[in-house]
């Protein structure tokens, strides 16, 4: 069967003064419809680079370099910008992290709703209306026919996510891409967005991309988690798996770190060091100056990306390949 | 710091070197300024000593014109000067009150920034709200003010001979608040940064604190907004000598020989105007393109408005 | 709203008492209201007793508050030059200056809107740099030389249009104006130029700069994700907001503006204002040249106010704690 969406081979480069700069490496993926998947890292592991090459709106210098990306059939990584644009907020539609920054404060809910639907469909301001009317009560939000007049700054945060979720919603899409949807929001809040999120994907046949770099948020909402790393995939599984058997040394790392997977009172496990940035990627595996299993391979050879059938999962680690070492 | 610097530098002459436009503009500047402070020597004529003026010659066009003379390389002005060598003194008064001015508003400028910034408080928004209000009405309003301010009050003949250090004291005192807004907004910013505070907790006092600690860290936007301000005094100095507020007709400045040139304008005698023009609009552009060049090299945080 | 209204109108008043008192400090020093009045062919002793009489030998703080009190009934004084009170004079110079104010400031948005978002939109296109190198090229040429040389080309060289003067003038209710004749409107037609000239550069560069600002936004991003057309996040959603900040600064450029009639009027030899500012600083006509100072200050305040109430007004978001 067709994948909804399936990422082959993806490098994004960032054309620079100085020369390019590889922000995704080489990245694949498959997302079947309904599914939810997470794509997990830290900040400038590329994981929002990758959602924002998707739908062809990587900022400025930013270039899909190679790769195919394959939309319902269609290659969207080639495709022209009239048909692309005609897909975005229509098939696919993004979730941005700041609700505050996401809306244009001078114009209206309304205009902000009804403007996304009259770009993709020939209907009157009425028709338009009355379904932004329908989205936000979806969301949840009281009084709805009123609050299409009202400007963004007149709602709380939380509430303002719930719009752009409807906004994001306007179209049926086949997929949603959300980046840190709930990054920016307080914890009751997060909470309140992630429940909805679950409650619009399972009711339809929506696919979801979670881009986040909280696993928390991840192991409440997806299905499946992909572990970015400095542009390159570590981990792929389903989320069931990754979360209680973490295999690849950054997942485990992630997950030590996280409060909770220790006992109350004892110190929280960071991974030592920083993950490097784009212009000092090391040789080799790019996670090995920080890997407390490093070995003399990993600062000379990058590893590749497999399926280990006992793991039911992809990882990209030499540890895996040597099976002798047995397991960490 | 020492190695900071030398890092900047070097990053600076290394754009330099890439940036063709930012080399021209550099030769010209400094062409302009070479030819117009050697004045008295590359000069053809003193336009100053009235016994080499001699009226007949007055309106004589250029050399490659017919009527023109071979001694008169652009030709003469309404007085009978030689416009070419009038125009070199006229230039080097420009520059000197331009250079001069600034100098004057960024003392000022600094040291308001500076103790608006630090101290805070009352003090800084009575300062601030100053600099907003004289802002609101533009420096060459309040230039143009102070000029019919002073002649008033000292008359003509006082104002026409002290013109030079009224000049220099008008645009210094009219533009200072470009340099105090800017001052003390990275003083605000400089401010927050540890080193301040370690300095204040090892008990330096406040001056010095300012004066060693501070006011280095803002140079950057002080030296990029003083290259744009060069052009804008000599540009205001023009406009002052132009409407009679400025440089008398007999030692003229840019300005006040595009001021004589203009009434000759309508009997044909165009250069009058145009030479002079040519080259104060020449000085003004280069230097704003140098002065664009290092807004974008330093890349301050200037203030906008 | 109501708040920032008031706060507003205080500020406004305030600097306007500041203004009044530098005017009427510089009148103390330099004017002689006497000589205003009488001229100077009259005795010491009788200049004296008008002194007395007009109650110049009292305090400096108890003039200052007549002067205040007069001023603000609209008396600012006798010119000393028209024999007539200085307001009456202004009032009836302010409709030549007004109205090219008026056309330039037409000029300027008409022309720096639409390049300024070209510019934004096309950073890197050759037409944007020639824009871009043309505008540093314009900021660079004195608006009185700009003046000359149009005179020099269309008037004496071309014959094309008049270098001095209003032309023929329509009397609408006491306002001389010269936009419903033809020979007016081709008197304007130089002079509006050479004024607009030096601003025009000036603001497509800030609107570029704010537009390319604007466009790198979040909600403009989101707006591209929602797959809109790119004209309707152009105009409206990124110009809209470029406008703003452009709004304000566009009042505080009015001060720029009145500046640059002084030297236009100067050239084309327009009877407005900045033609009788300088008229009376040739002349020494202290009690005019004060007059007008303070003219030029409440238009600016009051202007300056406006545009932040507008401001208040265009921008939803307004929250504005008393500073800009």
């Amino acid at each position: 069967m067709e994948h909804l969406l399936e990422l082959q081979n993806i490098v994004v480069r960032f054309a620079l003064r100085f020369g390019d700069l590889t922000a995704v490496d080489d990245v694949s993926f498959t997302l079947d419809r309904g599914d939810r998947m997470g794509l997990v890292g830290e900040s400038g592991a590329g994981k929002s680079v990758t959602g924002f090459s998707i739908i062809g709106l990587i900022s400025r210098p930013g270039y899909i370099a190679s790769g195919r990306i394959l939309f319902e059939g269609t290659d969207l990584a080639h495709l022209n910008e009239e048909a692309l644009r005609n897909i975005r907020g229509n098939r696919i539609s993004m979730i941005f992290q700041d609700p505050m920054m996401t809306l244009n404060p001078v114009l209206t809910i309304g205009t902000q709703m009804t403007e996304t639907l009259q770009a993709h469909m020939d209907i009157t301001d009425e028709e338009a209306a009355a379904m932004a009317v329908d989205r936000l009560r979806m969301v949840h939000i009281p009084s709805p026919e009123k609050r299409l007049n009202q400007y963004p700054h007149e709602f709380s945060g939380g509430m303002r996510q719930r719009i752009v979720i409807a906004i994001a919603l306007l179209m049926d899409p086949a997929l949603i891409i959300a980046d840190e949807p709930t990054t920016a929001l307080d914890v009751t809040i997060q909470a309140e967005i992630l429940d909805l999120l679950l409650e619009l994907c399972a009711t339809g046949k929506t696919g979801l991309i979670l881009i986040t770099h909280d696993l928390a948020v991840v192991s409440q909402v997806t299905d499946k988690i992909t572990v970015m790393y400095a542009g390159r995939i570590v981990e792929m599984g389903s989320t069931d798996t990754i979360i209680h058997d973490p295999r690849h040394p950054y997942t485990q790392g992630l997950i030590n770190a996280l409060p909770g997977s220790r006992h109350t009172g004892s110190r929280l496990n960071q991974i030592p060091g920083m993950m490097p940035n784009l212009l000092t990627i090391p040789p080799g595996c790019s996670f090995h100056p920080r890997c407390p299993f490093m070995m003399d391979i990993c600062t000379k050879q990058a590893p590749r990306l497999k399926y280990y059938k006992e793991h039911e999962r992809q990882i990209s680690c030499f540890l895996m390949e040597n099976q002798n070492k047995g397991s960490i | 710091m020492g190695t900071l610097a030398r890092i900047r530098q070097s990053y600076i002459l290394y754009s330099f070197v890439r940036d063709w436009v930012a080399i021209t503009c550099f030769i010209v500047v400094c062409i302009l300024i070479l030819i117009s402070f050697l004045s008295p020597f590359i000069a053809p004529h003193n336009p100053y000593e009235s016994a080499s003026i001699n009226v007949m010659n007055a309106e004589t066009p250029p050399m490659w014109m017919e009527g023109g003379s071979s001694e008169f390389i652009l030709g003469t002005d309404s007085q009978g000067r030689d416009l070419f060598s009038t125009l070199l003194f006229g230039m080097r008064i420009s520059i000197i009150i331009g250079c001069c001015a600034v100098i004057l508003q960024a003392f000022l400028g600094v040291i308001i920034g500076l103790v608006s910034g630090y101290i805070g408080g009352r003090l800084d928004s009575f300062l601030m709200r100053m600099a907003d209000v004289q802002l609101s009405f533009s420096t060459m309003m309040v230039a143009i003010f102070l000029g019919a301010i002073f002649q008033a009050a000292f008359g003509v003949a006082m104002y026409e001979r002290f013109a030079v250090v009224l000049l220099v004291f008008i645009i210094g005192l009219a533009e200072w608040p470009q340099y105090a807004r800017t001052v003390r907004a990275s003083v605000l910013a400089e401010k927050q940064k540890e080193y301040v505070e370690a300095a204040r907790v090892i008990g330096l006092n406040s001056a010095r604190i300012m004066l060693r600690h501070i006011l280095p860290n803002t140079l950057s936007p002080v030296l990029v907004i003083s290259t744009v301000q060069v052009a804008n005094a000599i540009m205001s100095e023009a406009a002052l000598s132009f409407l009679g507020l400025g440089m008398p007709v007999t030692r003229p400045s840019l300005g006040s020989l595009i001021n004589s040139g203009f009434e000759f304008i309508f009997s044909g005698s165009w250069w009058i105007t145009l030479f002079p023009g040519i080259f104060l609009v020449l000085l003004i552009l280069v230097i704003n393109l140098l002065g664009d060049w290092l807004r974008d090299v330093l890349n301050p945080k200037l203030y906008k408005g | 709203m109501f708040a920032f209204t008031i706060r507003r109108i205080a500020q406004g008043i305030l600097v306007m008492l500041i203004i009044s008192f530098l005017c009427f400090t510089i009148q103390h020093a330099i004017g002689d209201p006497v000589r205003d009045i009488v001229g100077i062919s009259v005795s010491a002793a009788e200049r004296e007793a008008l002194r007395e009489k007009m109650g110049l030998n009292d305090p400096f703080l108890s003039q200052y508050i007549r002067f205040l009190g007069k001023a603000v009934r609209g008396d600012v004084g006798m010119s000393f030059f028209f024999k007539k009170p200085a307001l009456e004079v202004i009032l009836f110079k302010a409709p030549a200056t007004l109205e090219l104010v008026f056309v330039s400031s037409v000029i300027i948005i008409f022309i720096s809107i639409p390049l300024g978002i070209y510019c934004a939109i096309n950073p890197k296109h050759i037409l944007s740099r020639i824009i871009m190198g043309m505008s540093i090229v314009g900021v660079s040429i004195p608006v009185f030389l700009t003046a000359i040389m149009l005179i020099y080309i269309f008037s004496v060289e071309l014959h094309w249009l008049p270098s001095y003067g209003r032309g023929e003038l329509v009397n609408i209710g006491g306002w001389k104006s010269g936009l419903f004749t033809i020979s007016g409107i081709r008197h304007l037609i130089l002079p509006s130029i050479a004024l607009s000239s030096i601003m025009l550069p000036l603001f497509i560069r800030l609107i570029r700069s704010q537009m390319m600002e604007i466009l790198e936004t979040e909600y403009i991003k989101f707006a591209w994700a929602k797959g809109l057309h790119k004209r309707r996040i152009w105009f409206i959603h990124a110009f809209k907001n470029t406008l703003l900040p452009v709004i304000t600064v566009g009042g505080v450029q009015l001060g720029t503006m009145i500046a640059f009639t002084i030297l236009t009027e100067t050239v084309f030899q327009w009877q407005g204002l900045g033609f009788l500012f300088i008229e009376a600083v040739e002349r020494a006509d202290t009690t005019l040249l004060v007059a007008y100072l303070m003219v030029v200050g409440v238009i600016f305040v009051v202007v300056n106010t406006i545009v932040d109430l507008i401001y208040g007004l265009v921008n939803p978001t307004v929250r504005i704690q008393g500073t800009r």
